[in-house]
């Protein structure tokens, strides 16, 4: 599965949730591709995603995408994301 | 962009704090003042010209406040541009803490500047400062830093803590 991380430049907040994500998917035990985007291309890159993750301050901006979204609001906290990612993949 | 070797390299974050880049307890009124000060430090430190505290702001009015990454704590960026002159982070701890607008992590007592030349120099870094902002009490310790010095001997006992 593909896994895209959206923030506003494509360097801070969104490698931040690659980072956090690669840890959880780990614990999880499910494999997959993480790539991080900007707010400005992710829209493009949507369509060959599976699965959003992204702040809620960003999702609204994405508008209307086929992918779950995923939205997070504590970027270091990795219990956030393990239950978060766990529930979006059930 | 793929391979490349270490020419830039993966810094560590007490090489990217280098300098004059840390802040205790500095009053803001706002979160414009907060930031400001953030990019100031940087631009002390030798990674930045002015301008790019300027596109620190420009971000947060554009997008909003998604750089609060987490209760109390803004990640203040941009992205590369000819304004950055090397990858730098800054640490402002602030007396009393601002609203940036962020519905869940508001009040800001913590704001990291993160100024990069690309979007791969600075992910060692950023990795550790994720990883040290984590624990309570190593959050705790270093908002109760009485000094810069204190900072970046919490962040270097870390650092060296892990290499082992």
């Amino acid at each position: 599965m593909k896994i895209l991380a959206v923030c506003g430049m494509g360097l801070g907040t969104g490698l931040l949730l690659r980072m956090q994500a690669e840890k959880a998917l780990r614990e999880l035990g499910i494999q997959a591709d993480l790539e991080v985007a900007d707010i400005g291309t992710a829209r493009a890159l949507a369509s060959s995603a599976d699965l959003i993750l992204t702040s809620q301050e960003l999702a609204p901006q994405l508008g209307k995408v086929t992918p779950k979204i995923v939205t997070i609001s504590n970027f270091i906290d990795l219990r956030e994301m393990v239950d978060k990612l766990r529930a979006a993949m059930e | 962009m793929a391979g490349g070797g270490s020419a830039q390299g993966q810094a560590a974050l007490s090489e990217l704090i280098a300098g004059d880049s840390i802040r205790i307890g500095e009053h803001a009124r706002d979160w414009r003042a907060a930031v400001r000060v953030c990019g100031e430090a940087l631009v002390a430190s030798g990674a930045t010209d002015p301008a790019y505290t300027d596109e620190m702001i420009a971000t947060v009015e554009q997008l909003g406040p998604y750089i609060v990454i987490a209760p109390g704590i803004a990640l203040a960026h941009s992205r590369p541009s000819p304004a950055v002159h090397r990858a730098g982070v800054s640490l402002v701890t602030l007396a009393t803490p601002v609203e940036f607008g962020h519905r869940q992590n508001d009040p800001v007592t913590l704001v990291v500047g993160l100024a990069a030349l690309d979007d791969e120099g600075h992910v060692t870094a950023l990795a550790t400062l994720a990883e040290f902002l984590a624990d309570e009490g190593r959050r705790t310790a270093l908002l109760a830093a009485p000094n810069p010095e204190a900072v970046r001997r919490l962040i270097a006992d870390y650092e060296g803590g892990r290499a082992t």
